[in-house]
């Protein structure tokens, strides 16, 4: 759980990120502040287009580069500018010190390399098997008794077997697990799941999560959960960061987020969805549709869509405030409760 | 008890599973493997289950899509699973269909008008006034600009494009729609949108509904009927609220907790069930569900549990119904 007080692993400082398109700028993050602590899990919310995953990529470098460009900002990783680093010194960051699970496993995993190989490639590259004289074929060995390891720590069924599979020859979830056991080969101390378990069913879904928040705690992981599922959020999360439109409107302890939602966009993100639990004969909507990122609208993203606008969310920018402990919200409804 | 508008009776759906140098039928797929259903007038139907459970291809067979391999599909009487092609065109006009990805369905070379307008030329004979005012109409109903109908579809959100696929399954008046999941490539916002849309419009045209989904939430919200699908059968079937409240076949529960509950106030108390969904090309002896369920007996491995009715409206395939807590 959070606990006040753990130092701080990876903070953001005003991160802005424009994708340079023939098209015009896409402004897709508008100087976003984040914090992540040691051990926790941050949700990250927000629908299609909010800048979640060009958070994510931004993170370890990933941004394609043209058309992308981290304009401004800085990301702190234990205290070191992670957008200072060279190409090269960033390689040693990605995998190592953070990892990443990608939505899609059929597209991250080499189709031409059996899960073995390309765990193992892993473990080679970072160099995680420090030890005595380890060359060539002992050091293979080693790796080979390390990745039987990993999927064994996965929950993989038959991992030996696994290793000299395709991934063509795995179900969804197999693939997942493959992919995470890939990503805490070399005990990263952030891992970002990027909409980890979207494409896959329910039943299965559940076995990656509860996966996921077994790794944490044995590890000591601290995880980025990208996702647009508040129900994921709700049950693995120890705080959450909503997004809208590039900018992130509010964050807080998950149980304060759902309980005390305070940003308009939160209360009716919160409530456009159908649960299982309490019966609506209508769901409320958000009127009108996310907003076009070429030329966003003025002041604060959501005014046009926002139910309680007033005249001030069309010139100003709110910024991200503290209204409540570790509870903040970037709205000009909440102006005079500001702890002094 | 009100008037039946289809009865699905012993429906099956095989698929030749092709394989080596002469691409030879080496398996068969069995996606629907003996479904009996009945779906009254006026009510939302809910088909739930996990990929390759069936649902799709037992939307598909409904509306005419796909030739079932055995059992009936009766429409007012009236077999629609052995139709000729010009006898089903008959039919289609009762029946119609919303497809999952708005991307995918319309046609990008079409103006909306053509798109919305296609099922009622084909059916009607209008002159061209009729048929504008007539798509003009069907774009008010379904939350658009009279406008739009001079634009392509790739002017649109998603959330637009699924409304223009709706309003063209209205376009000729049917009076049963097949969802085929229409919500899943949308954002919650704009889901939520498209559901209220519909539950309007469900209510003002009296339709039927079969609502075909993954998402329980969804099919829950929706639904006054549910069908919970697994490779190929139903498992349960029954009233949405005896469902939620006393689910009787295990997978059924474990559907149920396997959903992330947005409230963080519920907490799970069984975790997750193990093992991956098998190969509908080579579902398990007996139950099909035996392996991965948490209460399965000897005989479940041999034999398959029959669909029983156990409280009026309430159906069940399991030898140990409500056993699981």
């Amino acid at each position: 759980m959070f606990t006040v007080g753990q130092p701080s692993l990876l903070t953001v400082r005003n991160l802005r990120v424009n994708f340079y398109t023939y098209r015009g700028v896409v402004k897709a993050l508008d100087g976003i502040d984040l914090e992540i602590v040691q051990g926790e899990t941050l949700g990250l919310v927000g629908e299609t287009g909010s800048g979640k995953s060009v958070t994510a990529l931004s993170l370890i470098r990933l941004i394609p580069d043209p058309p992308g460009k981290i304009d401004d900002g800085e990301i702190l990783l234990q205290g070191e500018n992670l957008l200072q680093k060279s190409e090269s010194e960033m390689r040693k960051v990605r995998g190592a010190r953070i990892a990443m699970v990608f939505q899609d496993p059929s597209t991250f995993l080499n189709p031409v390399l059996t899960i073995g190989e390309q765990i193992i490639e892993t473990l080679l590259v970072h160099d995680v098997l420090r030890g005595p004289n380890l060359k060539g074929k002992a050091l293979r060995l080693k790796a080979r008794e390390k990745a039987v390891q990993l999927l064994k720590q996965v929950r993989m069924p038959d991992p030996a077997g696994t290793l000299r599979k395709y991934p063509d020859e795995l179900s969804g979830g197999m693939r997942q697990r493959a992919m995470i056991a890939m990503a805490v080969a070399c005990h990263p101390d952030l891992l970002i799941a990027d909409e980890p378990t979207t494409a896959l069913d329910v039943t299965i879904q559940a076995q990656i999560l509860e996966l996921l928040n077994d790794l944490k705690k044995q590890e000591g992981l601290s995880v980025l959960m990208i996702t647009h599922d508040l129900g994921i959020v709700a049950e693995t999360c120890d705080r959450v960061a909503v997004m809208y439109g590039g900018n992130i409107v509010e964050v807080g302890p998950t149980s304060r987020i759902f309980e005390n939602p305070l940003h308009p966009y939160t209360k009716a993100l919160l409530n456009s969805i159908p649960r299982m639990s309490t019966h609506l004969e209508r769901l409320d909507s958000i009127k009108g549709t996310v907003p076009n990122l070429i030329s966003p609208p003025s002041g604060c993203r959501f005014h046009p869509r926002c139910p309680m606008a007033m005249d001030v969310c069309q010139m100003n920018k709110p910024v991200l405030e503290e209204v409540e402990e570790r509870h903040s919200v970037a709205c000009f409804l909440y102006p005079e409760k500001k702890p002094t | 008890m009100r008037e039946k508008l289809l009865e699905i009776q012993d429906l099956r759906k095989y698929f030749p599973k092709r394989g080596g140098a002469l691409r030879k039928s080496k398996q068969q797929v069995y996606a629907v493997d003996g479904v009996t259903l009945t779906i009254e007038k006026g009510e939302c139907l809910g088909v739930v289950g996990e990929s390759g459970c069936g649902k799709t291809t037992l939307g598909r067979c409904v509306t005419g899509l796909e030739r079932p391999t055995g059992g009936t599909i009766r429409h007012r009487g009236v077999d629609i699973a052995g139709l000729s092609g010009r006898q089903m065109k008959k039919v289609r006009s009762k029946i119609q269909v919303v497809f999952q990805d708005p991307y995918a369905s319309l046609n990008p070379r079409w103006l909306v008008k053509d798109i919305i307008a296609e099922p009622y030329v084909v059916n009607q004979h209008r002159t061209r006034e009729e048929v504008r005012d007539q798509v003009a109409s069907l774009l008010d109903m379904v939350g658009l600009d009279e406008d739009h109908m001079y634009r392509f579809p790739h002017e649109f959100s998603g959330g637009q494009r699924q409304r223009i696929a709706i309003a063209r399954a209205l376009s000729i008046s049917p009076e049963f729609i097949v969802l085929d999941e229409p919500t899943s490539s949308l954002d919650v916002s704009v889901q939520a949108q498209i559901l209220n849309l519909l539950k309007d419009l469900q209510a003002k045209l009296d339709l039927t509904y079969m609502f075909i989904s993954h998402n329980l939430s969804v099919i829950k919200h929706m639904a006054s009927r549910i069908a919970v699908m697994y490779l190929g059968r139903i498992v349960e079937l029954g009233s949405t609220e005896e469902l939620f409240q006393n689910p009787l076949h295990p997978y059924t529960k474990v559907l149920f907790d396997s959903v992330p509950s947005p409230d963080t106030t519920v907490m799970h108390k069984r975790g997750p069930v193990m093992g991956d969904i098998p190969d509908p090309a080579n579902p398990p002896e007996g139950c099909h569900f035996n392996p991965r369920c948490p209460i399965a007996i000897d005989k479940c491995k041999t034999a398959y549990p029959e669909l029983i009715e156990h409280s009026p409206g309430h159906f069940a395939a399991c030898f140990r119904p409500g056993e699981y807590s």
